[in-house]
């Protein structure tokens, strides 16, 4: 009996590691962009769950407890750095996760934003597809350790999605480069397109600073509303993620039409026009070109 | 270069959002000002508080239901806050519970219940728009809806007010009347629920308070009088509505905290100067004869 139970253990012990590899890895990513990353890479093998769920601000989120314990039971860990996610680093002390931590924008040549008087890294940097190359070599690396058997599967699938990436890039430089430089100037609610602006030579102006958390100074509302007037700006763009009244009421003021919603900082839901990074990147190039040559 | 015009008028004649601001303010102040001061008078002073995180789940579910909707979350605020109020009021009248204590009661659950309700939809960053409000966005909707809100609280007011002027100095005085007192009070809690929501649009329903409370508590400063203290918390309400505002102009400063902390200001100046108790006042003025 001694016997048979011993070999019973022994033969469940030597099923168990292979049992759990068969398992998917599993990717907890702080947002929707990251997520979408990792599941683009990681196909089959990977189960991914995005903290902050679609069309949710990363820069400010209430964490569950399910949210520690993902965290505390995943393989890998993607965060974009940058400091855009004050609330993750919390987060992740107080779970004490295992898994990986991947700073996805690790290795992307940051942009500096002026915020009251410091200079601060433009977190950002999603919003240039070369950057997004940049993010899913990193994210890539990562899944690769963790799970070197499928290691061959998750390289093809890079470099499929980095294929993919570059040419969204030359086809948004191409777009882009139709519209006469001085129409390239619009109006967002935050500033979380100076990638996009610098890769793309488009001017973004905004209302409110780098995160979403700061209020708006009459200072600024009005500069930005004598920017409107004095060059003529015709594109003004509500974001997915954010408040739209203010930029609704400088668009009133100024008699600019509103020019559409971009997609900053969350994909939408499945149904809607941006669920994936691409699909977002693509949207939001769309929207900016169709505001921009709209007058 | 920086005339008087340029500095103190100009801002507001050059931007039609900073004229929209500046006309909240005052129909803020006018609503709330003398509700401010009965408040003070009669010891609730904290009730304003405790009733405007009350509001919360209300905007809140209107949110839910309706996105950032001015009416869905103006029409659940109310409805909440109201709630919020009689069934404190309910409690307190019929229970060994102050009112203090059921206010205290009631409105932390219904701030657990917003916090709760705004986290539940995935755009987080609502909670903090909703708590502090974007008084540079006001657009008409809202604007006729702060106005209308002040007038109907000064019209309602201006019927109810001598019952609560009474119970000011005679705390018993509305439970004297008996149902008709109870009707009273209950109206004056309405109108508290009705200026805060008007408040909550425009500045968010933690500064709205700031506008209430503390041009009244300033007022008991610069008058004995009840009609003289309500004239001096408009008067200051509106200063700090109009002085924030060019303050957050020039200086680069949220507009919200920028009004209600030119209203501490009014505030903090009121306690040392007001000649009605003020502490200079106290210490330079001849002591009284009697011991």
């Amino acid at each position: 009996m001694k016997t048979c139970l011993a070999a019973l253990l022994a033969l469940f012990l030597s099923i168990l590691p292979a049992a759990v590899r068969a398992a998917p890895l599993r990717v907890v990513a702080s947002f929707t962009v990251l997520a979408d990353m990792a599941r683009q890479i990681g196909g089959n093998h990977v189960q991914v769950r995005s903290l902050v769920g679609p069309n949710g601000d990363p820069h400010v989120y209430e964490p569950t407890p399910q949210d520690g314990e993902a965290l505390a039971r995943a393989d890998v860990i993607v965060v974009n750095g940058l400091a855009l996610e004050g609330w993750m680093d919390r987060l992740i002390r107080a779970s004490a996760p295992h898994g990986a931590i991947v700073v996805a924008s690790n290795g992307v040549h940051t942009l500096k934003l002026d915020e009251g008087g410091t200079r601060i890294p433009d977190p950002h940097a999603w919003n240039s597809a070369a950057n997004g190359i940049v993010y899913a070599g990193n994210i890539a690396r990562a899944l690769i350790k963790a799970d070197p058997a499928h290691a061959a599967d998750y390289r093809a699938r890079a470099s499929a999605y980095e294929t993919r990436l570059r040419a969204l890039d030359r086809w948004a430089r191409r777009e882009i480069g139709t519209v006469p430089a001085n129409q390239r100037r619009v109006i967002t609610s935050h500033d979380a397109f100076g990638y996009m602006g610098a890769a793309y030579g488009i001017r973004f102006l905004a209302p409110v600073g780098f995160s979403t958390e700061a209020e708006a100074s009459a200072t600024g509302v009005a500069r930005l509303v004598d920017q409107i007037r004095q060059t003529r700006i015709h594109a003004v763009f509500l974001e997915n993620s954010n408040d739209p009244r203010l930029i609704e009421q400088i668009a009133a003021e100024t008699g600019v039409k509103p020019g559409g919603t971009l997609y900053p900082e969350a994909l939408s839901a499945a149904a809607g026009p941006a669920p994936t990074y691409e699909a977002m990147f693509r949207y939001n190039i769309e929207t900016l070109l169709r505001g921009m040559q709209a007058h | 270069m920086a005339t008087p015009y340029v500095t103190l008028v100009a801002p507001f004649v050059d931007y039609g959002f900073m004229r929209r601001a500046l006309a909240a303010c005052a129909a803020l102040s006018l609503g709330s000002g003398p509700i401010g001061v009965l408040l003070l008078l009669r010891r609730m002073s904290l009730t304003g508080d405790a009733m405007s995180h009350a509001v919360l789940p209300g905007a809140a579910a209107g949110f839910l239901f309706a996105g950032l909707s001015l009416w869905g979350m103006t029409v659940g605020g109310f409805v909440a806050g109201l709630v919020v109020a009689f069934l404190a009021g309910l409690v307190s009248r019929n229970t060994v519970l102050r009112e203090d204590a059921s206010f205290a009661g009631f409105y932390l659950t219904s701030l657990a219940l917003g916090v709760l309700l705004v986290s539940m939809r995935g755009s987080n960053i609502d909670l903090l728009h909703i708590l502090f409000g974007t008084i540079l966005a006001v657009d008409d909707q809202a604007l006729y809806l702060v106005g209308g809100i002040a007038s109907a609280s000064t019209l309602i007011l201006a019927a109810i007010y001598r019952p609560l002027v009474l119970e000011c100095f005679d705390p018993s005085f509305l439970r004297s009347l008996g149902a008709r007192g109870s009707l009273y009070h209950l109206l004056f809690l309405v109108l508290v629920v009705l200026n805060l929501v008007a408040g909550f649009q425009a500045l968010g329903t933690l500064m709205a308070v700031g506008l209430m409370m503390l041009p009244a508590a300033a007022s008991r400063f610069w008058s004995r009088r009840i009609g003289g203290m309500i004239g001096a918390s408009i008067a200051i309400a509106l200063l700090s509505g109009y002085a924030g505002l060019l303050l957050s102009y020039r200086c680069n400063l949220p507009s919200g905290p920028a009004i209600v902390l030119t209203a501490s200001a009014c505030y903090l100046a009121s306690i040392l100067t007001g000649p009605r108790g003020g502490l200079l006042h106290r210490l330079y003025a001849p002591r009284p004869l009697h011991p």
